[in-house]
């Protein structure tokens, strides 16, 4: 028993160095935040704000379109997410549910779009988005990215999962395919929609590249471009850096927080179980 | 486009569909003539999506890369000029190699920090679980741009945290963004720190699965606590390695947005890795048949290294 406790100790001392090294960034970032602008380079640094103000956040909301690339990250992530439960849940079930040499095929052209992401597709996917007209507009930031392996493969994991007789029972009972789904199939998948969801919203929300790509006119801009262009000045404004950094954020912890159970409890490796 | 998330699902269950159809056979066929129309209609905005957004573009930028195209206008066919050109290129090549050490720092590193999280939170030795997970996880809320803003707000040279610590313990300053080795130290150190909350979740998946009565029987056999994890939970988590070090290793080749908020690729151009050194060349020189050039360069990179631990993987197993 006398070896119990060191065990514990050592466990427990492991873990909250590693859980140090991944909070105290942001923790100091956050505590810099609110510093006043003297203070953020003024030796000796304190950890604590000598006089907290909000004075960063406000002149990041101020002085560049903050409310507007908001709105802007808002209507992508929310649209964006909605299509992708939408296409990725009918998806996921027909190729769970139906067995046609095509949809083989198709299961592994999706698998394939993993392999070969976006960025490496860069420049023909824009000429593409912009010859359908959608070069600097909100829907051709949407468009392309709607289309992901993994949420089609979470949803095809569980409707895998879904025993058989539950659709042959419905067939029997006169249920035509289409409405099986919408009826039956889609609300027992509630927690994938919702897992789904917040995966979803946070790749959008977090975006860079594509809106960049996309996005000419500033106020059509995301929240992302936005930060970046302030990293992007010749002298960097810290304390707007810090105060717009922050302000992002916001949304998204706000939904983790009410949405945690579904990320952290997803069984994400789902497939490789025996 | 970046989804920082695991697309392990699926790919390793491929099982449980071909035993089902091998029971049925019969019920197989006759489903097979039954339904067509359904699960096209169920596929078909993926399918056109996948079309219109996948094949079009891979299939015109195949095309692009032997022509001079600079975005309007003609497209003059030059063969293979633009992958003569990319061979010769010092600043591709240099692109290239800065990429794969960067991959090669950031996959090993985010192996262990993740799968050592993991641990920590599966073992039944730690205090603090619920809220070390949390904040294990927060790192995945943040944006590739903040983290980079996170870090470089750091690592400042002259008003880092990380620099005053060094300085008033005696050192000197250390110069995180003019030498070009060291500012690559912090983006490696900053995608391991982001990308580790989701390879986590899924180790800590992973290492739940692990039958414990392996456990109690190597406890009978008077395994410690190493032994155990070395002969018992390593191998029965190799699927999941597997997967996230290919996940890891792909989504390190495109690092792009990180980098650009940590030092822009810089000093210099010397950190620019291959993901800027096609958008430089594609969207600010609009030379996009030379950047479609590199971008095939790149996804054949991308196809060996995914082939190449297929094929270890394979090896593993039998």
């Amino acid at each position: 028993m006398d070896n119990l406790l060191p065990k514990k100790v050592w466990a427990t001392a492991a873990l909250w160095f590693m859980v140090a090294l991944y909070g105290i960034p942001v923790l100091w970032f956050l505590l810099s935040s609110f510093k006043p602008a003297g203070e953020l380079f003024s030796y000796p640094l304190t950890i604590f704000p000598k006089q907290p103000t909000i004075s960063g956040f406000t002149q990041a909301w101020t002085s560049f379109d903050f409310s507007r690339y908001f709105g802007n990250t808002l209507i992508v992530a929310v649209s964006a997410t909605l299509i992708t439960i939408v296409t990725s849940a009918t998806c996921g079930y027909a190729l769970a549910k139906y067995t046609n040499w095509w949809l083989r095929a198709f299961t592994i052209c999706i698998l394939a779009t993993t392999m070969l992401p976006g960025e490496v597709i860069l420049s023909p996917l824009f000429l593409i988005v912009r010859d359908l007209g959608l070069y600097n507009s909100l829907a051709g930031v949407v468009a392309p990215s709607v289309i992901t392996a993994t949420g089609t493969f979470l949803f095809r994991q569980f409707f895998l999962s879904v025993p058989r007789d539950l659709l042959d029972a419905a067939r029997i009972d006169g249920s035509g395919e289409l409405s099986t789904f919408i009826r039956i199939m889609l609300p027992l998948s509630r927690p994938i929609i919702m897992t789904l969801a917040i995966m979803s919203f946070q790749w959008r929300w977090n975006d860079y590249i594509w809106p960049l790509v996309i996005l000419n006119d500033p106020k059509e801009f995301t929240l992302q471009i936005g930060v970046a262009s302030i990293v992007g000045a010749e002298n960097v404004n810290w304390s707007v850096l810090l105060g717009a950094s922050v302000l992002s954020m916001i949304p998204l912890v706000v939904i983790y927080l009410i949405f945690q159970k579904y990320v952290m409890n997803a069984d994400l490796s789902a497939g490789l179980k025996d | 486009m970046a989804e920082s998330v695991p697309q392990s699902a699926g790919r390793a269950n491929e099982t449980p569909a071909r035993t089902a159809s091998r029971r049925w056979p019969r019920r197989r066929t006759r489903r097979h003539d039954r339904y067509t129309l359904a699960p096209l209609l169920l596929i078909s905005s993926n399918l056109a999506l996948f079309l219109l957004f996948f094949v079009w573009p891979a299939v015109i930028g195949l095309g692009y890369s032997f022509t001079s195209y600079t975005g309007v206008g003609s497209a003059p066919f030059v063969g293979l000029d633009n992958y003569q050109r990319l061979l010769n290129d010092e600043a591709f090549y240099a692109a290239t190699v800065r990429t794969l050490i960067f991959t090669a720092a950031v996959v090993p590193l985010t192996y262990v920090a993740s799968l050592s999280a993991a641990v920590l939170l599966v073992s039944p030795y730690s205090r603090g679980k619920p809220v070390a997970r949390v904040i294990f996880f927060v790192p995945w809320l943040i944006s590739p741009i903040i983290a980079g803003v996170i870090w470089r707000w750091i690592f400042g040279e002259n008003f880092g945290l990380v620099n005053y610590v060094i300085i008033a313990l005696g050192g000197e300053a250390v110069p995180w963004q003019s030498n070009a080795n060291l500012s690559l130290i912090i983006v490696v150190i900053a995608a391991t720190w982001g990308s580790t909350a989701v390879n986590m979740l899924m180790f800590v998946a992973a290492i739940k699965n692990v039958p414990t009565a392996y456990y109690e029987a190597a406890s009978l056999d008077g395994a410690g606590s190493w032994a155990k994890f070395r002969h018992i939970t390593l191998p029965s988590i190799a699927p999941t390695s597997f997967i996230v070090i290919l996940l890891t290793t792909l989504h390190s080749m495109k690092e792009y947005a990180l980098i650009q908020a940590v030092n822009a690729g810089g000093p210099g151009s010397e950190n620019n890795l291959l993901i800027q050194y096609i958008f430089t060349t594609g969207f600010r020189r609009a030379q996009i048949g030379y950047a479609s050039a590199a971008s095939f360069v790149l996804m054949l990179i991308l196809m060996i290294i995914a082939i190449a631990q297929l094929v270890i993987n394979r090896r593993k197993d039998s």
